[in-house]
């Protein structure tokens, strides 16, 4: 962090606090206001609040499962109160517990949470445009959403769901549990994630301010855009899946019937072309979120922004090519399986350089542990292990012996929660100040992060044990030998829960007692700190200037005001940038 | 300017002069011209085409994989589809094509008359090929010819298709409401003397009529479907000595006589053949009959008309050609709106991004069915 | 909008030549429209036909191509909708990035059809009714499973 006395005679920016006409918050009111909203802040803003309430569920599910497995027999299905309201089997609730808790999780939290959610806010704001390309299909994809959650939901009441979240074939088709149901929800969801990934495309092909050239863009945009490649070339194949396992159930048409010359194996082939992209939906634009949080509070440069930004697209594209790692025991192909196997190596190449990056970028920075520093950093230990763990899966050999046991369980975990649900709150405790306007209590922040920190690895490390010794995943009962183990697990998961709990309630607090935020609390040089904080109705009120989002030479700490400002020194113009200190005309770009 | 610039004062002037001078009504707030506007659209709608690409790629997938493994189910299965109808739907949407193209010039020419005209046209080819696909599975599901669960297309056993509702009359029943919902839809406008409404009243009550243009088209096409009383008095006099009773005088074996003497149906008369054999050798029992066949005729066609394998051919056609279906009705909906639109003079040189948009996706339609049609009716 | 040329005088830039770069931005962005002439229209139209009757032509006549029939009608269609996609769609003279972006969808279609596709070549045998496999029962009365 820079000293205190600002330099003398140099043009400081500083967009001051937005008036209440202004503020995109109060700037309507009124429930309609809300719901017919077309601003993409107003939307991402409701696509927060539905994806963490969905999270909650989701959550509280986990926990039901988790103090299920407290002992060998199962313990909280075969309480006396589950019997009172329910006939089914313990091991029934139990199946359809965890069912739920994948499928909500997946299709309502992870797949939407951070693209949906911050990508809404952030993306024109980071592009200094005033709104997403197509508003109203911005909003349609957020009601989609909505539909698709509720068809969940009712999948819930109506008959529960026990296919597991993938609705493999040819138990998806037998089951009478609401498989019908589900999948309608998850095809809309789909179009939702279709129709945002489309918007985001376009806004960041078209929509970026003068100045702004693909390789001045903040990484973010280049998650976000990789993200969206996949969102709109692998959801339609879910799209299409599902439908035809729909057919499946309600004409018999017999593709993936073996009696019909049909083959289960086709089902898994079509639904993890999307799904295993839909992996790197998930996580590729924590990927992005981690690289703004690592710079931004190392208060460094970015360590090799191209091969950050290239290793995005790698990503998506070579995620393509793998999804055949996920049927290796399925009754595939010996040959198929090799070239599966391989290509699924060459994905960890993209992740490491970026992971290095991020070390690189951290290395003799002037690091500080705010908390989405301390999310950002937790990120990077459980991702690497989640990342390297996947690589034991990867491997033909030991995937035989891996396969179906709690070690991918605990991987896909790493990956998902300390990889995304990590980011995503790392995310939401960086962007918060912008997207609220208020500071929230650091102290109790920190706490969160340092209890999900603990509570994860308390859950998930013993599960990677288990995992190995045999323990499989999706049991209701399990071996007494692995008794401890689970118990461990469990008490984790309580405190995980605490955790977000803890963060749950700084965040809220925050609304009430917080401290007004300044525009750029933590001295980032993206485009989102350049306006108020919360941001404006139409963003910017003149063209922001464009510069590198990674240099923060210009950012310097306002000691009087306890903010920081952007100071503009005298220096070469981009081409197409307005000079700084003439007043800009409009917000009119030409 | 002040050193600090604070955001109160001069902020609420860019506010109200917030989107400004030159902006044209129909450019939206957050785009700077026209064609950025034009640009995004054009790539959101592209972008659209390539999920629906893929949306369609695993039906053809499933095709693929089914068709490599059971090359025959394929053939024989393929001989009830009427490739007549088939071509002829091609052309109509390759007319509705053609249409759509140029009504996206007059669009971009300004020239509105021409422009509704055109897209009245685009419609009612669209409700032309809907009519005809109604003749054919009206046609197919009252001959069992279904997904494996409801298949009962049998050719040892003859449905019962009195049993059946009248599956043409149900399909066309809601374009018959429709039509008749416009028809009336354009006296009130008239009386009312309401230009506007009358105005679009007009091409719409010409497009929900082709729908029926198409049935008539379908019935006059479908291989001797206006000569069937003729054929079906004929062929229970003729064959009810020569068939075992039950197959003659029911409507199906009609029916497969009528498919019999189309030439195209060779799949189908060898396996009339290896029948008649059968009952000539002697009407014993089901199984004996069964060994007969499958001993007598190399492609075992009895085989493929079973509920597992042919049921699956259909299934698949039903899923593909549906899917395709909704597709044209969707494109129908859209078209509505602009036709509307045309009738308000929304477009213009600078605006006629929805006008494209919409004919891509029209033309999308078109160019999946230029696959679905031979991959379907053309297999020899 | 008042201020532009005279609609004839626009629809005589439209011919052939093209460029989307030639005038592309040249007004500022109020200047993009390229009608394309009619005779392109009209020409496409009916080698769409012609193409369509060829390809009907064909299957009735099946011994000319024996095997390659199939070759020969995806070809057929692959022309038709080449033609489709370049000129109605006009692709042709769109931007180079919508052309990308849309031949990109047949390479990731390409990608999940032809794994897919010889992934169940190779495993498909296994729920065929191999005659020497002891699991006849199921395969060989598929009827009897769905009465």
């Amino acid at each position: 962090m820079s000293a205190g006395s600002l330099p003398k005679g140099a043009i400081i920016r500083d967009p001051g606090f937005p008036t209440k006409r202004e503020n995109y918050l109060t700037t309507s009111s009124g429930v309609f206001s809300w719901m017919f909203t077309l601003d993409h802040k107003r939307i991402g803003m409701m696509y927060l609040a539905g994806v963490s309430i969905s999270f909650g569920v989701a959550g509280l599910l986990a926990l039901a499962i988790r103090l299920h497995l407290l002992s060998p027999d199962g313990w909280l299905f075969n309480r006396p109160i589950f019997k009172s309201f329910t006939d089914s089997e313990p091991n029934d609730i139990y199946n359809q517990v965890f069912t739920l808790h994948g499928a909500i999780m997946v299709f309502l939290f992870i797949i939407p949470s951070i693209p949906a959610a911050l990508g809404n806010f952030l993306v024109p704001v980071m592009l200094g445009a005033k709104d997403v390309a197509f508003p109203r299909l911005n909003l349609c994809s957020f009601y989609l959403w909505v539909f698709g959650a509720i068809f969940f939901v009712s999948a819930l009441f109506a008959s529960g769901l026990d296919t597991g979240w993938t609705f493999y074939t040819p138990y998806s088709t037998t089951t009478n549990s609401s498989v019908i149901l589900a999948t309608m929800g998850a095809f809309i969801l789909g179009f939702s994630s279709i129709f945002t990934g489309l918007n985001f495309i376009v806004t960041i092909n078209t929509m970026r301010p003068p100045g702004m050239t693909w390789f001045k863009m903040p990484l973010f945009l280049w998650a976000t855009y990789s993200t969206s490649i996949i969102q709109v070339l692998a959801t339609p194949v879910l799209g299409i899946t599902l439908l035809l396992l729909i057919a499946e159930r309600v004409m018999h048409i017999g593709i993936f019937d073996p009696e019909f010359n049909g083959d289960p194996v086709t089902y898994q082939h079509f639904f993890w072309f999307y799904s295993h992209p839909a992996v790197y939906i998930m996580i590729l634009p924590a990927f992005g979120i981690i690289s703004e949080l690592i710079s931004v509070h190392s208060h460094k440069h970015i360590f090799g922004y191209r091969f950050i930004a290239y290793s995005s697209i790698a990503i998506a594209l070579l995620g393509f090519l793998v999804w055949g790692h996920h049927m290796f025991t399925a009754g595939m192909s010996s040959l198929t399986t090799i070239i599966f196997s391989a290509l699924t190596f060459t994905v960890s190449i993209p992740s490491a350089i970026k992971v290095f990056n991020w070390l690189a970028t951290m290395y003799k920075g002037s690091i500080c542990l705010t908390t989405p520093m301390c999310y950002a950093i937790s990120f990077l230990f459980l991702f690497t292990i989640g990342g390297l763990t996947g690589l034991f899966l990867g491997t033909l050999a030991t995937d035989l012996h891996l396969h179906d046991t709690y070690f991918i369980v605990a991987h896909f975990h790493y990956v998902m929660v300390g990889g995304t649900l990590v980011a995503f709150l790392g995310g939401v405790f960086h962007w918060w100040p912008k997207m609220v306007g208020k500071m929230y209590d650091e102290k109790g922040g920190q706490v969160s992060a340092l209890l999900v920190f603990l509570g994860f690895n308390l859950t998930f490390l013993p599960q990677f044990v288990m995992g190995s010794r045999g323990m499989p995943r999706r049991y209701a009962t399990y071996d007494p030998e692995f008794a401890f183990l689970h118990q461990m697990s469990t008490v984790g998961s309580l405190l995980l829960g605490l955790g977000l709990l803890v963060a749950l309630v700084v965040l809220m607090m925050s609304l009430y007692r917080g401290k007004r935020a300044p525009a750029n609390p933590w001295g980032g040089a993206t485009l989102e700190w350049m306006c108020t904080s919360p941001p404006p109705f139409y963003n910017f009120d003149r063209a922001p200037v464009v510069g590198d989002p990674y240099e923060f030479h210009w950012i310097e700490w306002d000691e009087s005001n306890e903010r920081y400002v952007s100071v503009e020194p005298e220096r070469k113009l981009v081409p197409g940038e307005e000079p700084a200190h003439a007043p800009a005309h409009s917000s009119h770009k030409h | 300017m002040s050193t600090i610039e604070a955001a109160g004062s001069d902020t609420h002037e860019d506010i109200d002069h917030g989107h400004d001078h030159d902006h044209p009504k129909f450019l939206a707030h957050h785009f700077d011209t026209p064609e950025q506007q034009f640009d995004s659209g054009k790539l959101g709608i592209w972008l659209f085409l390539v999920t629906e690409v893929l949306f369609f790629s695993g039906m053809f997938c499933a095709y693929a994989i089914f068709r490599m493994m059971r090359p025959e189910v394929f053939e024989g299965c393929s001989q009830f589809l009427n490739t007549k109808l088939g071509a002829i739907n091609t052309g109509v949407l390759l007319f509705s094509s053609l249409t759509m193209a140029w009504a996206v010039r007059c669009a971009q020419t300004e020239e509105y008359k021409k422009l509704t005209a055109l897209l009245a046209c685009t419609l009612s080819c669209a409700m032309v090929f809907l009519g005809v696909k109604a003749i054919e599975y009206s046609h197919k599901w009252t001959i069992g010819l279904l997904p494996p669960k409801w298949f009962f297309y049998n050719p040892a056993n003859p449905p019962h298709p009195h049993g059946g509702p009248n599956w043409l009359l149900w399909l066309c029943l809601p374009f018959a409401l429709l039509l008749i919902g416009v028809l009336v839809w354009l006296v009130v406008s008239y009386v009312k003397g309401n230009r506007f409404h009358f105005d679009v009243a007009k091409p719409l009550s010409v497009v929900c009529a082709s729908f029926f243009l198409g049935v008539g088209l379908g019935i006059i096409l479908e291989s001797g479907e206006a000569k069937h009383a003729v054929v079906a008095s004929h062929s229970v006099s003729a064959q009810s000595d020569r068939h075992a009773a039950n197959e003659a005088t029911s409507e199906s074996g009609i029916l497969r006589e009528r498919l019999l003497q189309d030439a195209t149906n060779t799949g189908l008369r060898e396996e009339a053949l290896a029948r008649r054999r059968q009952t000539d050798l002697a009407g014993g029992t089901v199984v004996a009959d069964q060994s007969e066949v499958a001993g007598a005729v190399e492609h075992v066609p009895e085989e493929v008309l079973m509920k597992s394998r042919a049921g699956v051919f259909f299934g698949i056609y039903y899923c593909m050609t549906g899917v395709h279906a909704i597709h044209i009705i969707g494109g129908i909906i859209v078209l509505v709106w602009l036709l509307v639109r045309s009738v308000r003079q929304d477009f213009n040189r600078q605006y006629f991004g929805p006008v494209d948009y919409v004919g891509l996706y029209w033309h999308l339609v078109d160019l999946i069915w230029i696959y679905l049609f031979p991959l379907l009716y053309l297999i020899r | 909008m008042s201020a532009h040329a005279p609609t004839a005088d626009h629809v005589s830039h439209g011919h052939s030549s093209h460029g989307h770069s030639e005038h592309g931005h040249s007004r500022g962005g109020y200047d993009f429209a390229h009608p394309l002439p009619l005779w392109i229209l009209f020409t496409v139209f009916f080698a769409l036909v012609f193409l369509t009757i060829l390809t009907v032509a064909q299957s009735n006549f099946s011994d000319l191509f024996g095997s390659y029939d199939v070759a020969v009608v995806m070809v057929i269609a692959t022309v038709k909708a080449l033609l489709v996609a370049l000129f109605f769609m006009h692709l042709a003279f769109d931007k180079p990035f919508n052309l990308i972006v849309f031949a990109s969808s047949f390479v990731f279609v390409g990608l999940f059809v032809i794994f897919t596709l010889s992934d169940s070549r190779l495993t498909s045998p296994a729920f065929e009714a191999a005659p020497d496999e002891m699991v006849a029962p199921i395969v060989e009365h598929p009827e009897a499973m769905h009465p």
